[in-house]
């Protein structure tokens, strides 16, 4: 199997406080990684390192092969996608935060694939036109989640994505990750503290005070 | 024309010092030594700058004004800095958008003939633009600080989404420029109405025609919407790269605890 990312030895201190320590781990390139940990632990500082939103104070990350230190953080960042805990959405209404991923390519958006997009996650096509300040904690994070996949990237940071949303929402939100991951071939690395999403992990890592541990 | 006041009226008017210096004694606002070294630093600032120009005007020599002019810019650049709150390169950037305000705003003036290339009309005109400018960049640096703190998530999620530094400060910027510009055109909608401005009252003041005087004015709001809006573009489109690092991560606020 083919690595797609590879952290070495990655630390990261904020003054004298030493937030992650020595993270290593190899991800195969299709694979579908969890990862848990009690709240405080690093968990959201290690997805923002590896997806260039925050450098390491120590070691290096590779990916494919190449310290993401020499790639340009723009293009990278198409590629490895992190969707926030807690997103906030921007402008007024929702097409303006579907519009982005294409205005930023300097394309003219597809609303057909906004629509489809919308569709896939349970909302009605006609969403597009509704305000952000109008919608559900959980349409915001369907909303927020459709960004990050209007081109698809070769890998999805999930940083607990499916935190407060109902039964039905999470089984929408996994099934579209699952989507993306089966038929997508998107490597996934997905933090979550829900029982039924560690149960089916097919690979477990947790951190405890900033230090990464392999479970499954 | 009758323009001089004389001292002993000046005399006279240092009694409506007193009369402030009375009211914060009487209300106990502790603003008496604020006062007397305002008005101390005021009357001998003027005194000098009145001799300078008058030595300036006199000798009407080109490296002479020139040198007033980079003063006074400097002078405003090291003011609109200090609004910014600690961002790095804000002395020379406030320079650059200053200078670049002004010149572009001169030169037009000059070429259209609507003031001459003289140092009595020069330096004056070149204080109140550059003066306006310095406003404009004070307000856009302070309005880019509490923007790119209030709206630090949503910036960040531009970012995640492989935004450029640009696309991602877009929506601050713009909301900064028209902040900065906003003062200038305001008082474009009332200039006559709520107030007399400075140069037209001191026109009429000093006995021309008012029917002259807006002229002047109307070539005075014209100037200060050019200068504000050309200094807060450039203020803020040179400004906006130090709130993010060279990996275009957004930076740790400074100032923030
Ligand atoms: N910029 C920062 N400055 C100082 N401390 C920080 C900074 N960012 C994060 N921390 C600290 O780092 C630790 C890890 O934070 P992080 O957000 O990664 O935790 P987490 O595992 O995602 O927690 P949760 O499950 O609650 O989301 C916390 O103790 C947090 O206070
Ligand atoms: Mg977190």
């Amino acid at each position: 199997m083919e690595t797609i990312l590879q952290l070495k030895n990655v630390g990261y201190r904020v003054q004298e406080n030493q937030i992650l320590n020595g993270i290593s781990l190899v991800v195969n390139s299709q694979e579908y990684l969890t990862i848990t940990g009690p709240s405080g632990s690093g968990k959201s500082t290690l997805l923002r390192i590896i997806a260039s939103l925050l450098t390491a104070s120590e070691g290096e990350i590779l990916f494919q092969g190449k310290n993401i230190a020499n790639l340009d953080p723009i293009q990278y960042r198409r590629q490895v996608s992190y969707c926030f805990q807690q997103p906030m959405l921007f402008g007024k209404t929702v097409a303006d935060n579907l519009d982005f991923p294409f205005q930023i390519r300097q394309t003219t958006p597809d609303i057909a694939k906004q629509k489809a997009a919308l569709k896939v996650v349970g909302l009605p096509e006609t969403y597009l036109t509704k305000r952000i300040t109008e919608l559900s904690g959980g349409e915001k994070q369907r909303v927020a989640m459709i960004r990050n996949i209007m081109y698809v990237p070769d890998v999805l940071l999930l940083d607990e994505v499916t935190v407060g949303l109902d039964e039905e929402n999470k089984r929408i939100v996994n099934e579209l990750i699952e989507h993306f991951h089966k038929d997508h071939h998107v490597t996934i690395l997905s933090i979550t503290h829900d029982a039924a999403e560690l149960n089916q992990a097919s690979r477990l890592l947790t951190i405890t005070k900033g230090r990464l541990e392999e479970a499954k | 024309m009758n323009l001089d006041v004389n001292n002993w009226s000046l005399t006279l008017a240092f009694l409506l010092v007193m009369i402030a210096l009375w009211i914060g004694y009487r209300e106990k606002l502790g603003i008496d030594r604020e006062i007397i070294i305002g008005v101390i630093r005021a009357v001998i600032q003027l005194f000098v700058v009145g001799y300078l120009l008058k030595y300036i005007f006199r000798v009407n020599n080109v490296i002479l004004t020139l040198t007033m002019l980079l003063i006074i810019i400097f002078n405003a650049s090291w003011n609109a800095q200090k609004r910014s709150n600690g961002m790095s390169n804000a002395l020379t950037i406030s320079f650059i958008a200053i200078l670049t305000s002004t010149g572009i705003t001169l030169g037009v003036l000059i070429l259209s003939g609507a003031i001459k290339l003289i140092p009595s009309q020069v330096i004056p005109i070149s204080g109140m633009i550059a003066s306006n400018s310095m406003v404009a960049i004070g307000l856009c640096y302070r309005s880019m600080n509490t923007q790119f703190r209030d709206q630090r998530q949503s910036v960040l999620e531009r970012l995640a989404l492989g935004g450029t530094i640009r696309d991602a400060s877009i929506g601050i910027l713009r909301e900064s420029i028209k902040t900065g510009m906003s003062p200038t055109i305001d008082s474009a909608k009332t200039v006559g109405i709520v107030s007399l401005p400075g140069m037209m009252s001191g026109l009429i003041f000093a006995g021309v025609d008012p029917v002259h005087a807006i002229k002047y004015q109307i070539m005075v709001t014209f100037m200060l919407l050019s200068a504000t809006s050309v200094g807060s573009v450039m203020a803020c489109y040179l400004a906006y790269r130090s709130f993010y690092n060279e990996r275009k991560q957004l930076k740790d606020l400074a100032g923030d605890d």
